[in-house]
């Protein structure tokens, strides 16, 4: 094959990786993807990074070490501005291509394609052509590439939102989800790259699953139904993260579709810290469904985390037979 | 109707009389203390950034004496700052505050709703009394902006401590009460004069630093633990990089008519940061790419502890300073940091600059703290 391209782990893999590697694979390239984050990623990341950087930035900068040292010819770190129109990500997804190249010395050439769908989409459709000229094809195959990514990406949306698959799910190659609907119902709320991350998040979906929980996500929404949640709340979000998650959290509000919610914040993300507030505050003022907020850090314990969700977890079982 | 706001630098004493102009009957937020900001780091969520955690603060305590209408700003991303209203009042409304809160959010191309919120604080006030109370509010801030750059320059070779801010807060005073804008040139001057009084070594030459940031920080003494107070006191001359003046015609005026802003500063920052990150981020760089062509001495980069915008930027400065030669500390701050360490760190920092620039400063202990730096400016050697 060809370039030997690498794809970090982290941050927005969670939600791209497919289109990504889609992407990529029609150019020829060879994708080379980081492993699952571990120990020695993290302790990476946590070295290069700046002191205040939250955790997920940290562990990418973990991340992209692996692929220097597993000798990638070029690592791809786009900069995903915005992918709908009067929305944004994190000014440290923004800057993810600096930073990157600020941080960790050594690296080879980074691909970083501005995607930035608050202007007209021809503009975009240029930036991922020329991307694709880096990779030498014959002329037509961008166009192809794109729109197999796009459709690549398409699929991986229907999988989890009809299918009820989890992005750890779809990207570890399950199939379907087996779901028994007497179980818990609890919702898990959080960045992609915070709870579908093993390590990271410690595995806290599997635990819940473990304890007896049928676990919902955003994944799983519709569009519409995000839109129809956020409604619950003052001001629409201005991140597609906290659109989401807001809207997430308003609709099985809403709904009533859970039992439970466990809201996943990062140490450190800026965020979090509001949009996880605004969420806590609707529910708690309600008082009909309990809220659990993890925050991660570098030094959670995995015993602490395990104590907890177990505590919420019985105490939802209990609910659910006095209520 | 009870209006109040929060508190930012100088902004705060040009917007009292705005109200007052047009008719409003204003209660200022009390001063900020120590225990305003515990306040509103109570009662806020634990990793919010400071501004939101002493706004939550300002306004508890205008509550408390007697305001019944916030204003605040709104915000169109990607930082924080746009969600801050909203996150307030649901604070505020859990704590079982009564108020009401009028949030002047950006049009974003739909002008009706600013118009609306605009409409119900102008009451029944003409168009020409709001011109006439605008005018009036920027001529005062422009003032007060000349005296404290002026303050800064003096500061730095006073003889006497103190004198300097003795001098600046009494001109500041003196532009607060005005009350014809006739007279704002003259109480100019007059202020400009007491700081010229303030007796100087005119033959110093001092260490001169620049401060860059995240804006609230870098404008309101309090959240800064009055940085350019203390260096000012070692007798360093600071120059800010920001000011409120600048912030409204860029963000109020050029980028409302969307016309080009603030060029020469995206230009500084291409080559290391070519992007918008939120916040003050991609000035914060290209100002430090100022500063070392202007040949300063050394740069502090004040953030508030987690502001995202300011780590993409300190991600990126240590890259600056190696290429551009010019040292950075970078300040973050949070309700806990404390004056002492912060002094610690600024006298490690000067030493440093002091060595390489071979100019002195005045350390408050006899005892050089070379080699105490913390682990950010580490970085640059
Ligand atoms: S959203 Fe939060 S976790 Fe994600 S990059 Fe930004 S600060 Fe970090
Ligand atoms: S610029 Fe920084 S401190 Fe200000 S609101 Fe944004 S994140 Fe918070």
């Amino acid at each position: 094959m060809g370039i030997r391209v690498g794809i970090p782990r982290a941050l927005l893999y969670y939600r791209y990786y497919p289109a990504w590697k889609t992407f990529f694979n029609a150019l020829q390239a060879e994708v080379v993807l980081s492993p699952e984050t571990n120990k020695e990623i993290l302790d990476a990341g946590v070295r290069l990074a700046v002191e205040e950087a939250c955790l997920p930035v940290k562990i990418y900068l973990g991340h992209l070490a692996c692929l220097r040292d597993r000798g990638a010819d070029l690592i791809f770190v786009p900069r995903v501005v915005a992918v709908e129109e009067k929305k944004y990500f994190c000014p440290k997804i923004l800057g993810l291509p600096e930073i990157a190249r600020c941080s960790v010395p050594g690296l080879p050439e980074l691909l970083t394609v501005e995607v930035n769908m608050r202007k007209k989409a021809r503009k975009v459709i240029s930036c991922l052509k020329k991307a694709a000229a880096v990779f030498d094809c014959r002329p037509g195959t961008a166009e192809k590439a794109i729109r197999a990514a796009s459709k690549a990406q398409k699929r991986y949306g229907l999988a989890m939102s009809r299918g009820g698959l989890t992005p750890a799910d779809y990207l570890n190659g399950v199939q379907s989800a087996a779901n028994n609907h007497r179980r818990l119902k609890v919702g898990v709320l959080g960045h992609a790259y915070n709870i579908y991350d093993l390590f990271l998040s410690m595995n806290i979906i599997g635990k819940l699953k473990d304890l007896g929980a049928e676990v919902i996500t955003t994944e799983m929404l519709s569009f519409e139904a995000v839109r129809a949640g956020q409604e619950c709340f003052s001001k629409e979000s201005f991140w597609t993260f906290g659109h989401e998650l807001l809207g997430a959290a308003g609709y099985f509000h809403k709904k009533g579709i859970i039992e439970g919610l466990v809201l996943v914040a990062s140490f450190g993300c800026g965020p979090d810290s509001l949009i996880c507030e605004l969420v806590e505050r609707y529910y708690r003022r309600r008082q009909e469904i309990p809220v659990l907020l993890i925050t991660l850090d570098e030094h959670t314990g995995e015993a602490g985390v395990v104590t907890r969700l177990e505590a919420f977890v019985d105490m939802l079982q209990w609910r659910r037979q006095t209520l | 109707m009870k209006i109040t706001y929060p508190h930012m630098g100088l902004l705060t004493i040009a917007l009292a009389g705005f109200f007052q102009d047009i008719g409003l009957e204003v209660v200022p937020p009390p001063p900020i203390t120590k225990k305003t900001v515990n306040l509103g780091a109570l009662h806020s969520p634990e990793f919010a950034c400071l501004p939101l955690k002493i706004n939550v603060g300002n306004f508890i305590e205008a509550l408390e004496t007697g305001a019944d209408t916030i204003i605040m700003a709104g915000g169109t991303g990607p930082c924080r700052f746009g969600c801050y209203a909203q996150v307030q009042r649901e604070i505020l409304r859990d704590l079982g505050c009564r108020f009401e809160m009028i949030i002047l959010e950006p049009p974003q191309g739909n002008w009706q709703g600013l118009f609306r919120q605009l409409k119900r604080l102008r009451g029944n006030c003409s168009p020409k009394m709001l011109a006439l109370a605008g005018l009036n509010l920027w001529r005062k801030l422009k003032a007060m902006e000349r005296l404290h750059k002026k303050s800064l320059k003096v500061r730095a070779r006073e003889i006497n401590k103190g004198d300097t801010t003795k001098a600046y807060n009494k001109g500041l005073g003196m532009l607060a009460e005005i009350k014809d804008p006739q007279a704002i040139p003259q109480v100019l001057r007059d202020g400009l004069g007491l700081l010229e009084e303030v007796p100087k070594d005119s033959n110093s030459q001092p260490l001169r630093i620049g401060l860059v940031g995240e804006i609230y920080t870098l404008l309101e003494p309090f959240a800064n633990l009055r940085i350019e107070e203390l260096l000012g006191d070692r007798g360093v001359e600071v120059e800010c990089s920001a000011y409120i003046s600048d912030w409204i015609i860029e963000h109020l005026v050029l980028n409302t008519l969307r016309l080009p802003a603030g060029l020469a500063v995206k230009k500084a920052a291409a080559p290391y940061l070519n992007c918008f990150v939120g916040g003050h981020g991609r000035e914060t760089v290209g100002d430090t790419v100022r500063y070392a062509r202007r040949g300063f001495d050394g740069v502090i980069h004040v953030l508030p502890f987690t502001c995202t915008p300011e780590i993409v930027a300190q991600s990126i400065l240590p890259v600056v300073s190696r290429r551009e030669g010019i040292p950075f500390l970078s300040v973050s701050l949070d309700e806990q940091s404390g004056e002492a360490g912060l002094i610690t760190r600024l006298e490690a920092f000067l030493d440093l600059l002091a060595e390489k620039s071979k100019k002195n400063f005045q350390l408050s202990r006899k005892k050089s703290l070379f080699g105490k730096i913390g682990s950010n400016a580490g970085k640059w050697r």
